[in-house]
């Protein structure tokens, strides 16, 4: 047994966060978020020659074939610069790819997406908001040698700067029958709209495909229970991911915080003396390490432990929610009338909390589904 | 990264399993006198003291052997490994590792034997959280220390042979820790008087100690003068790791959740009801936490590096977890709740009370919550000292 990180990896930490530091201040962070694109196509083709956009990719096609534990090293990071990137986006579709792709199709789209020309992004949710079989009723009918695609998709990451969709559609008339399917922004039929998140830092955006056809072979999985499973999968390695890039990005607003408290004075006394103040920052800090322990057991199950990886990425995912939606609150709080400015960086840690808490599943979702994983 | 135990770590695990299967009986068929025949068991397999160096009788088992163990003995509810409490749980790890070579031979191996009860004087009337400013004066004179003062909230104090005390040698000191000395009592030393104190059970498991010009000898000082606050932080961090607690929560969680399976809200089964299955998945995740904060603080000292106050993240977990799994059942229960235990219509023989009228040992010993986040705060987040 062994819970660390191996020198390999704490060296690849710190070049993530060198790499960020120089490039993504949050003065930098702060332009990109208000770009049209709400990333940086510079810095993004940087990531790509460092290899992280192919961290999940096989050697074969590009990539450097490594886990989830490397990758949500770098989502940590990214978190903790509140870094506006697709990299989820990407890292989702690499795996749905992966999981689900014949050798030709991964041949096919794997090396363009590890090079960042390609950008993918999965699109599974739709106005429901069902995170379950009934939530995927778009459509997709067999016509001559095609599949026609018919509904819509919300929630989708990066939606507006994405080259390609993995979209989720239904097969068949059991609930089980979902299928995944790649299809082209370019297509005929398809119109992306922007839909703005609380946080800038995020992109997500709404599609409409109103009649697209693809061929059979953009088609990963369908027609049997398999599609649904490997939506599953690609979901729970989604609330991972939000819940990895958490870690950091709590961190981050954690440390602003505590700095803060050891430099403000009232009542002639340094603010962090008071218990009022200390005692939150602990508990802060208990929630921090705990749900990091939880995300990268989680982590660890995902590539090593499948069958358990549900139960622990349900928790990591429920207890992070919360626990980064207080520490979003009370560091407005704390800081007075300076953390309710825009020019203040507590609102960016505060909007990342609502995005965390959003995104594929909130506490209420993740400890039910813990209940009924514990038994109940 | 690996969760999964190395094969030798797997033969170890599977040598304990294999031993307690045939020696440790499911709770309900243990009569009265197994305790005592597991103790003797267990004495002669190597496993009290099982951290110790083999110098001293111990175990020599390494780190990971002892989380393994632990967590075996835990998730079977076996009796603990020896009744000498305190004398197994630090008085013997601060003899070793301060101790004369007398006193290691005077005083260890009837520790591993458990042949009597140690207890702790550490509290004082006006001094609980604020521990280093303890009053209880020791004064040498000659070959002896003369000891002047009071204790209170001494567990076992009436049934303890020994006591491992604090006392104030040197008041003038700038540091007030710097002038606190660790000696070894013998509680029937002329000048000692103790007066139990029933806690809210009834039960007198604590007392107050009086010291009227106790005469204690020199070879009896732990340490060196002035060294009592270094050997107390140190003893008390040797019961912090949080590991162990783990299984034992689990053990509870899995009765919680049998009581939601049995009761029923407004005419429905309990299990249904959302607000039940969070409180419950709330639990188990904490719980599970603990278990992932335990491995991480494991990993950090088989690698060397010393544990800090971090450890004070599960003793919090704890605290919490004893007092609100109790009170969720209670809760449960309804109207049931309130039967004492052993009320003839008391839900489970009021087990669930008991539990919830019984944690206090657990998170008011060794600092109170509120001590645990100072510590956070000051230690690991830099924050001025209140």
């Amino acid at each position: 047994m062994n819970f660390g990180f191996s020198e390999e990896q704490q060296i690849f930490r710190s070049a993530v966060r060198k790499f960020l530091d120089s490039n993504a201040p949050l003065e930098e962070v702060r332009r990109i978020m208000e770009s049209p694109d709400g990333y940086s196509p510079t810095l993004w083709e940087e990531m790509a020659s460092m290899g992280w956009l192919g961290l999940l990719v096989p050697e074969e096609h590009g990539g450097a074939d490594l886990g989830w534990i490397d990758l949500s090293i770098v989502l940590d990071e990214c978190g903790r610069s509140l870094f506006p990137s697709p990299l989820i986006a990407s890292t989702l579709a690499v795996l749905a790819l992966k999981e689900n792709g014949s050798e030709e199709q991964q041949a096919r789209w794997l090396p363009g997406i590890a090079d960042g020309s390609q950008l993918f992004s999965p699109a599974i949710l739709e106005a429901s908001d069902i995170l379950g079989p009934g939530g995927v009723q778009l459509t997709g009918l067999a016509e001559s040698g095609g599949i026609v695609l018919r509904g819509e998709k919300f929630f989708v990451l990066d939606a507006t700067v994405a080259t390609h969709f993995v979209v989720a559609y239904r097969s068949g008339e059991d609930p089980e029958d979902i299928g995944l399917a790649v299809v082209d922004r370019a297509s005929d039929g398809l119109e992306v709209e922007d839909t703005p998140s609380i946080d800038a830092t995020k992109r997500i955006g709404r599609l409409v495909l109103d009649g697209v056809r693809i061929s059979e072979d953009r088609v990963l999985a369908s027609g049997s229970r398999k599609g649904w499973s490997a939506v599953v999968r690609l979901l729970d390695h989604a609330a991972a991911a939000v819940t990895a890039e958490a870690i950091g990005a709590a961190e981050g607003g954690h440390a602003l915080i505590v700095g803060y408290a050891k430099q403000r004075t009232q009542f002639g006394s340094l603010i962090g003396r008071f218990q009022g103040v200390k005692h939150p920052l602990a508990d802060m800090y208990v929630d921090i390490e705990s749900f990091k322990s939880l995300l990268y057991y989680a982590a660890w199950c995902l590539d090593e432990s499948p069958d358990e990886a549900p139960l622990y990425v349900s928790m990591a995912k429920a207890y992070a929610s919360d626990a980064f939606t207080r520490i979003g609150i009370d560091g407005i709080e704390l800081h007075g009338a300076l953390g309710y400015t825009w020019e203040y960086d507590a609102q960016l840690y505060l909007k990342r909390s609502k995005w965390v808490k959003s995104a594929y599943g909130g506490s209420d979702h993740h400890y039910d589904r813990v209940a009924t994983l514990g038994g109940l | 990264m690996d969760f999964n135990l190395t094969p030798e770590e797997e033969a170890f695990r599977d040598e304990v399993c294999a031993f307690l299967d045939e020696n440790l009986p499911p709770e309900p068929e243990r009569d009265e006198m197994f305790p005592l025949r597991w103790s003797q068991l267990v004495r002669e397999k190597g496993w009290v003291g099982f951290s110790w160096p083999k110098e001293v009788g111990g175990g020599g088992a390494t780190l990971m052997e002892q989380a393994i163990l632990k967590q075996e003995l835990a998730s079977r509810r076996a009796p603990p490994l020896g009744t000498c409490i305190m004398g197994l749980a630090w008085v013997g790890p601060a003899i070793i590792q301060y101790g004369t070579q007398e006193q290691k031979d005077l005083f260890i191996e009837d520790i591993l034997d458990s042949k009597y009860q140690w207890c702790t004087g550490y509290s004082e009337p006006d001094i609980g959280s604020d521990l280093a400013a303890l009053q209880c004066k020791g004064v040498r004179r000659g070959d002896h220390y003369v000891v002047t003062g009071q204790k209170i909230w001494t567990s076992l104090a009436q049934w303890a042979k020994w006591m491992i005390l604090l006392v104030r040698t040197d008041s003038g000191g700038e540091k007030k820790h710097d002038g606190i000395t660790c000696l070894l009592v013998e509680m029937d030393s002329p000048g000692i008087e103790v007066a139990p104190i029933a806690n809210m059970s009834k039960q007198p498991f604590f007392a107050e100690v009086f010291f009227n010009d106790v005469e204690v000898p020199v070879g009896n000082r732990l340490g060196e003068e002035g060294q009592g606050w270094q050997i107390t932080i140190g003893a008390l961090a040797n019961e912090r790791s949080g590991i162990s607690e783990v299984s034992g929560l689990l053990w509870e969680l899995d009765l919680l959740k049998k009581l939601v399976r049995e009761v029923q809200i407004g005419g429905r089964p309990a299990s249904e009801d959302s607000r039940v299955r969070r409180r419950v998945a709330e639990f188990e995740t904490r719980i599970a936490a603990m278990r992932f904060n335990g491995m991480r603080y494991l990993t950090k000292q088989i690698r060397g590096e010393p544990l800090g106050s971090e450890t004070s993240v599960n003793k919090l977990h704890t605290a919490h977890l004893e007092k609100y799994m109790a009170e969720f059942a209670i809760e449960l229960e309804g109207s049931y709740g309130c039967l004492a235990p052993g009320s003839s219509h008391a839900v489970e023989r009021g087990r669930w009370q008991k539990e919830a009228l019984g944690w206090c040992t657990a998170v008011i010993g060794g600092g109170t919550p509120n001590i645990q986040k100072n510590i956070i705060a000051e230690r690991i987040l830099g924050l001025p000292h209140d």
